[in-house]
């Protein structure tokens, strides 16, 4: 069956509290803390910010408790504006992306935690091998037959190009995959919201010559079908985009060629 | 210790090259269910106020029997498909799964079967 409680060695226990001391605007983190050499239960240590000398966002927060009050906290972080998609994780109970989420925006502590349902490395980190495995099987490169142009590059007209709109700016975060439930009991052959929309966005690329054998690869009960347009990809995604329509769009494709 | 390639994990057996057909079904027999569901409480108000005689008149009737039968099988079809979703989904074990799936499905059959001769006893006017 489908594992609906945390194992005993997982179950989430109080941890160390940092107050503080004389600051008058404070903010409390509380941040999921595991250790895999400490050999014990992953535990929520509680962190007073002074919001005076913070930056806006809570990855500014994360990193004001790493550099000042507890340099053992581990994350991952690069490029601080969105983009690179590193430091995705739970906070305040939806998946985002540190960097991008306004600590104001959240009423009373700022709870953190990894992202849901994937194994961590340690404290914020999650092993992210399988996914990256499941973004390289629908093969994200552009695949030809043709023999290409000789000396220019294959060309894709304006209205080609905008059907990319609203897929070429994924990040792959993980956000979404790793907020669906379907992803969460049976992520090991659903390929998740992200790397769906992953795989539309080469499906619908005008310049590719694979769209017969990515609409096979993807034509699965469990690839494909394990999507049962919950739709938490498209509240989660910290860029705004819509897997779920993405993947609704593959499943009209899939209709469309067989016909009824 | 596992050191297949996390690559080769998820091809694992490859592509079923299937599900476009259950999830067509899935939605033809919904199609089929809203207005024939509509129909049948409407059949079933109507027996509220008549004696037994008259609502085996009722469901004998060409139409009425024909529609009934319809919605007993899309339901009991749009059921099964249904729930062999939600086997796949929740339970791991290959033998509970297996079981699960088979019981379901005979399940299904054995309930279109009895509904099916059900109706055509009252169409036929057999014994009640």
């Amino acid at each position: 069956m489908a594992k609906f409680t945390l194992p005993r060695n997982s179950k989430i226990k109080p941890g160390k509290v940092f107050s503080a001391n004389g600051a008058k605007n404070v903010k409390r983190f509380k941040v999921y803390r595991w250790d895999p050499d400490a050999g014990e239960n992953p535990r929520t240590d509680t962190y007073e910010v002074d919001m005076d000398s913070c930056g806006p966002m809570v990855l500014d927060g994360l990193l004001k408790i790493k550099n000042e009050i507890d340099t053992t906290l581990t994350l991952r972080r690069s490029c601080r504006e969105g983009i690179c998609g590193s430091c995705a994780m739970n906070i305040d109970g939806t998946n985002t992306l540190a960097c991008t989420k306004p600590i104001k925006d959240i009423k009373g502590d700022v709870k953190v935690y990894p992202l849901p349902h994937m194994p961590v490395v340690k404290d914020l980190v999650p092993d992210m091998t399988h996914f990256y495995a499941q973004h390289a099987s629908i093969k994200p490169w552009i695949r030809t037959s043709s023999v290409a142009p000789a000396d220019k590059e294959r060309l894709q007209s304006k209205e080609d190009r905008e059907k990319l709109d609203g897929l070429y700016e994924c990040i792959l975060c993980a956000c979404c995959s790793t907020s669906c439930p379907s992803y969460w009991w049976n992520g090991d052959r659903y390929l998740g919201p992200a790397i769906l929309l992953q795989a539309y966005r080469w499906i619908i690329d005008s310049r590719d010559e694979a769209t017969g054998e990515r609409l096979d690869d993807l034509e699965d009960p469990f690839r494909l079908y394990r999507c049962h347009t919950i739709m938490n990809c498209t509240k989660t995604c910290p860029k705004g985009l819509n897997p779920a329509k993405a993947i609704a769009e593959i499943k009209k494709m899939l209709m469309a060629r067989r016909g009824v | 210790m596992n050191l297949e390639h996390p690559l080769a994990r998820v091809i694992g057996k490859g592509s079923a090259k299937a599900g476009v057909e259950h999830w067509w079904l899935q939605r033809l027999t919904a199609i089929a269910l809203a207005p024939l569901t509509i129909w049948v409480v409407v059949l079933l108000l109507k027996t509220q106020s008549v004696n037994y005689a008259t609502v085996r008149e009722l469901v004998a009737s060409p139409l009425n029997a024909a529609l009934l039968a319809c919605w007993v099988v899309a339901v009991l079809w749009h059921a099964q498909l249904g729930l062999q979703v939600v086997i796949e989904d929740y339970i791991h074990n290959p033998w509970m799964e297996f079981t699960a799936h088979v019981a379901v499905k005979l399940a299904s059959l054995l309930g279109v079967a009895v509904s099916v001769i059900a109706i055509l006893k009252v169409v036929t006017g057999g014994v009640s």
